[in-house]
């Protein structure tokens, strides 16, 4: 609708955010708690994406996997192994839950490569809910399992007497951070790769209004989108996969406080 | 319509900014993401991650009860070989004896036919000798016989009167001159 207002200026259209706005689904409402929106839609298509992976693909349950089985088991072994490794074996308790995080992530991002899409992993609204379950679970837990002992987190008992209080400050205000760094990194690359991508799309029609400027402009922009795709589907799974790892990471301390 | 209106001024508002810090849409994308967590949540958990790792486990178990089939096999192999070995060994050994056996029976037997034909040829040479002797002994008396004829012929051919007596005693001095 806003494409619309803006177009009939001629020339070229840059509306590279316009691709983040959330918007009904039906109709034109105002976007209440509860409406229907391209939001949910996205959203439900990983969930299938999802079960279609991970329940229908494994429904054979066969001693020899086929294809899909065996990226549904790459994508268990891959976070279990990861959860394992980085958090203790103490830890594979909350393995579902990281699963959980990864294959939301990990599908939402790469579902929001698809052309038209909407990429819910984009908007900090997503992913800082993602981030500050993680920072309460981790708090919980540590405080759970260790009581104040959990507060020697922020003692580092290795450096010299005088230098703890300091550090201790740092420790602290490095831990309330987290959940910020944690969130606005994946919402970052997900926004940046695609606002680039829809610029470079804009400069793409340049040989419809001038032939010049165009037999340049729009071969460079077309290959440029293409080279910041593949770019895209990389970060698409790296930020899923940091964010994992960051999880992982972040469990490891309330696990095991001590440095 | 009006409502049309209102929201194209609403999203050009905000097209210069970000949507991501559009706060009225916050309720709306936090409600759904914990729906969608929610579900994914249960469905990994009670249903996909426990069947992957039945799956697993049970490849797992396959794979060492092959590894382990495969290894009694060989075992098995081993002790047949050996077993095939010691057949043979054996087999070999019986063999060996029964040709000996059979060796040794053949000689006996030739050794008994060889006795055997000595014993005869022995026994017809004692008599062929006999006979030779006795044919000697025949020859001995025709000479004898005719030596006296002859005698007896020749001195009465020269006018002489022979004494049997004589001629015979004659003849035999001679004979066994």
């Amino acid at each position: 609708m806003a494409t619309e207002a803006h177009s009939d200026e001629g020339g070229l259209v840059f509306h590279p955010m316009d691709q983040f706005i959330v918007k009904p689904l039906f109709g034109d409402g105002p976007v209440g708690m509860f409406t229907i929106t391209n939001v949910t839609l996205w959203m439900a298509l990983s969930v299938i994406a999802i079960i279609a992976l991970m329940v229908m693909g494994t429904s054979g349950r066969s001693t020899i996997p086929g294809r899909v089985q065996s990226i549904g088991e790459l994508a268990y072994g891959f976070i279990y192994k990861m959860v394992e490794d980085v958090a203790g074996k103490d830890a594979v308790g909350f393995f579902p839950y990281i699963m959980t995080l990864f294959m939301f992530i990990v599908f939402a991002n790469f579902l929001g490569l698809l052309p038209a899409a909407f990429t819910t992993t984009s908007h900090i609204a997503v992913t800082a809910v993602l981030a500050l379950l993680v920072f309460v679970t981790v708090t919980v837990v540590g405080f759970v399992k260790h009581g104040m002992g959990f507060l020697g987190l922020f003692w580092v008992s290795s450096a010299p007497l005088p230098l703890r209080p300091v550090l201790a400050l740092i420790e602290v205000i490095s831990y309330f951070v987290r959940p910020v760094s944690h969130s606005i990194r994946l919402m970052g690359n997900m926004m940046a790769g695609h606002a680039v991508m829809k610029v470079f799309a804009a400069f793409a029609p340049m040989i419809l209004l001038s032939t010049g400027l165009g037999l340049l402009v729009t071969p460079l922009s077309v290959i440029a989108i293409a080279a910041i795709y593949g770019l895209e589907i990389l970060v698409a799974f790296i930020q899923a996969y940091v964010f994992t790892i960051l999880t992982c990471v972040y469990l490891k301390d309330a696990l095991h406080p001590a440095h | 319509m009006a409502s049309e209106t209102h929201n194209a001024a609403d999203a050009a508002a905000s097209a210069p900014g970000m949507p991501q810090l559009d706060f009225s849409t916050f309720g709306n994308q936090i409600f759904w993401l914990m729906v969608t967590l929610v579900v994914i949540y249960f469905v990994l958990s009670r249903i996909a991650l426990p069947r992957i790792a039945a799956v697993l486990a049970e490849r797992q178990g396959t794979i060492t009860n092959d590894l382990a089939a495969a290894e009694d096999l060989k075992v098995k192999a081993t002790e047949a070989e050996e077993a095939y070995n010691k057949a043979l060994a054996d087999a070999r050994a019986e063999a060996q004896t029964i040709i000996a056996q059979a060796k040794a029976e053949i000689q006996a037997d030739l050794d008994d036919a060889t006795a055997k034909a000595d014993a005869e040829i022995a026994a017809k040479l004692v008599e062929s000798e006999k006979k030779i002797a006795e044919i000697r002994e025949g020859a001995m008396q025709s000479v004898k016989d005719v030596a006296k004829d002859t005698a007896k012929e020749i001195v009465a051919a020269m006018g002489g009167k022979a004494d049997a007596r004589t001629v015979t005693a004659a003849v035999n001095a001679r004979m066994k001159g």
